[in-house]
């Protein structure tokens, strides 16, 4: 399996008042801004990355967002084309390129071939719709979200693999001469897509073999999708295996779990994901698909990063006290301890860490583990810890459990490369047995 | 009680539903961006001595969405071939917020196939000072608390009072998804659309122009825009109202579009 390691490298000097009284980190104002402390982080950040790759990961995993300081890294393929030259052999994993926000699919695709040309072929190209959020920032019409994405995608496939010049006249974009002189350093770049739980983006991963990696989702509803993934596969004809499947979990290791229960509530800084914006920036209009929106419709209690019905229907300003910061974090805090009931956040010593990743892996196995590193204003000294211990004492074990189990990383078979003949019942892509031995609440 | 039916055609190409109620010569309506809200009293009023026919909007839910639609002109053009095909004879238009904008590009498309234009609050020229709301970065009550001033007003309760069902939920996405599909950008105007309405300037379109005193979705400054554009138009506002003056002062609503229609 392949283990990479992902950070948001989030904004570290910010208070966390700023955010809790804006509900949301995005559209917390930025003249918080500190050009030394960022300059000190971004730098940072790129340190961490070759750490992690000196300490036994096989990939660095990095995406963006914009106007949000949850997230410091806006322009991705700048970050990704530094760790192009200053690393050497660990898989550099963009996850991803919000192609219908960046709305030049041309541009993308000469950076990310300058990207696998410099790092001799280590670039893994991911794809996603981007946030709700960054459809206001970057005025990407999420009415046209969905189609523009498909559209640049195709596109860039196209300027990866036809000679040119040739022209080009579709929907959304135009372009009247096609003829990139950087091409990709590999025949084709694996492209690994992360999601939150949309069927939409599962099925068209499964029809172009591409991995799909949740984000952190709650266990069983990913069994579900990735059984979806799997019929899907069946009936085009291949067996889908854990080398289509990947998982980012929040995980936090110190030297004792004292210290890794403390050190982690980072996670939750500021409110943590689902603190990432206001309901009325996640769900921007037609950005959802009309069957995604029917269940938000149906389901008043359902959620979709933190929103709901009931949330959208609520006014601005009714329920948040800003002020009581103590009451407010006290929730933080509950909503800890539940995500790591839920084995949706990990946090402990590298045994605590390990048994858990490994129960994690049992049931969905996955053939990509990414763990995404702790939130908040955490020091360089006790991030680099936890990147220590997991890389030194966590992984290997998870690695000798995951040859155990056979789970394979899309680097060791080629998602897809599993044929299966028309009528041949699929195997299982997950273990459902073993969810109901975790006994989760 | 004037009577209304809601009836599917097919006008230009596509399905239409179109709710048909009371006598007359013909009042067509354009709802808002955010989809028709029923047969309310300002209906009934005006339907006593006017045919209301009111198109439910391509992709708000009930009308299928046309593909080829991107801006509010092309629903313009598609409404005026819709007026062509129901052999309506110079229709006046009774349009609202963001269906005052298509009204508006009807008017400039072609003048001589329209009667009158009556736009209330109407989104479509972007204001020098001020800057229309933006709806889509609202959540709905909030959506609703900025539209509505005055919040008093009997239909408001009956238009968004109570729980919402799953069916309005979906048709109320259906309708923000649609509306951004035409005005995401630039948000609801059409900076052409001032010096295209030179056509309906010169032939002197019969206008007006409504905009409630406490509207907090469109400035003011976009009925001068529209005013320096039409000259001719007559200018009310409705006092203590906000963006919806015809449910929120129905009877001031009511009197000021029929001194206009008369």
């Amino acid at each position: 399996m392949q283990i990479a390691h992902f950070t948001e490298r989030p904004v570290r000097y910010l208070a966390e008042e700023p955010v809790l009284e804006n509900r949301a980190f995005f559209g917390v104002s930025n003249k918080y801004y500190d050009h030394e402390k960022a300059a000190d982080d971004y730098n940072y950040y790129l340190d961490e990355a070759c750490f992690c790759e000196e300490v036994g990961f096989d990939a660095v995993a990095l995406n963006e967002h914009h106007g949000n300081p949850f997230c410091s890294g806006s322009v991705v393929n700048i970050e990704a084309a530094i760790l192009a030259r200053i690393t050497s052999k660990a898989k550099i994993v963009i996850i991803g390129n919000m192609l219908p926000g960046v709305k030049h699919p041309l541009r993308v695709a000469e950076e990310l071939a300058t990207i696998d040309t410099i790092s001799r072929g280590r670039l893994v190209a991911g794809w996603v719709r981007g946030a709700g959020s960054e459809q206001f920032f970057n005025n990407a019409n999420p009415a046209y979200n969905r189609e523009m994405f498909n559209e640049a995608h195709s596109f860039i496939m196209d300027c990866w693999t036809k000679d040119g010049p040739w022209r080009y006249e579709g929907k959304h974009f135009h372009y009247r001469h096609v003829n990139p002189w950087v091409k990709p350093y590999q025949e084709m770049p694996q492209q690994w897509i992360p999601g939150v739980l949309s069927a939409e983006t599962v099925m068209w991963c499964a029809e172009k073999q591409y991995p799909y990696l949740g984000l952190g989702t709650a266990l069983g509803p990913t069994c579900d999708l990735w059984d979806m993934y799997a019929d899907k596969s069946a009936e085009l004809g291949y067996q889908a295996g854990s080398e289509n499947f990947g998982y980012l979990l929040p995980i936090f290791c110190a030297d004792t779990d004292e210290k890794a229960q403390e050190i982690g509530r980072g996670f939750i800084f500021g409110g943590g994901q689902n603190a990432f914006s206001r309901p009325e920036h996640t769900l921007p209009p037609g950005y959802n698909s009309k069957s995604a929106i029917r269940m938000l419709g149906q389901q008043p209690g359902g959620s979709w990063l933190g929103v709901s019905k009931e949330k959208l229907m609520a006014g601005a300003d009714d329920s948040w006290d800003a002020s009581a910061y103590d009451g407010l974090r006290a929730k933080l805090v509950a909503g800890y301890d539940k995500a790591q009931d839920n084995m949706q956040t990990v946090v402990g010593s590298p045994e605590t860490c390990a048994k858990k990743i490994k129960d994690i892996l049992s049931v969905i196995r996955p053939g990509v583990f990414t763990c995404f590193a702790v939130q908040g204003n955490v020091s360089d000294k006790d991030r680099l810890r936890s990147v220590e211990l997991l890389g030194k004492e966590v992984l290997p074990d998870v690695r000798k459990f995951a040859d155990e189990i056979g789970l394979f990383g899309p680097f060791d078979r080629t998602p897809g490369s599993v044929k299966l003949a028309p009528g041949t019942k699929r195997a299982p892509v997950v273990d459902r047995e073993a969810l109901v031995k975790l006994n989760l609440p | 009680m004037a009577t209304w039916k809601e009836e599917t055609q097919n006008l230009a190409g596509s399905d239409l539903v179109l709710i048909r109620g009371g006598s007359g010569k013909p009042l067509l309506v354009l709802h808002d961006e955010l989809g028709y809200t029923g047969w309310m009293s300002w209906n009934e009023e005006l339907a006593k001595d006017r045919e209301l026919i009111i198109p439910l909007q391509p992709g708000f839910g009930k009308s299928p969405r046309q593909d080829w639609m991107w801006r509010h002109r092309d629903l313009a053009n598609y409404y005026l071939n819709v007026i062509r095909e129901l052999g309506l004879e110079k229709p006046d238009v009774l349009a609202f917020s963001a269906g005052a904008y298509t009204a508006a590009e009807m008017a400039a498309a072609n003048p001589e196939l329209l009667g009158s234009i009556t736009l209330v609050g109407p989104m479509g020229i972007k204001p020098d000072e001020g800057e229309i709301f933006d709806i889509f970065a609202a959540t709905i009550k909030t959506c609703l608390r900025k539209t509505v001033f005055n919040q008093e007003a009997k239909e408001f309760s009956e238009i968004y009072g109570g729980e919402m069902s799953g069916e309005q939920f979906e048709l109320f996405e259906d309708a923000r998804a649609e509306s951004a599909r035409l005005g995401w950008e630039p948000y609801m105007f059409n900076p052409s659309l001032p010096d295209l309405l030179r056509s309906a300037k010169n032939t002197k379109l019969p206008t007006l122009l409504i905009r409630g005193s406490e509207d907090a979705v469109v400035p003011q400054d976009c009925i001068r825009k529209y005013h320096d554009a039409l000259p001719q138009a007559d200018i009310v506002t409705i006092k203590g109202t906000g963006h919806r003056p015809e449910i929120e002062d129905s009877a001031e609503f009511v009197a000021a579009v029929k001194h206009f229609l008369a």
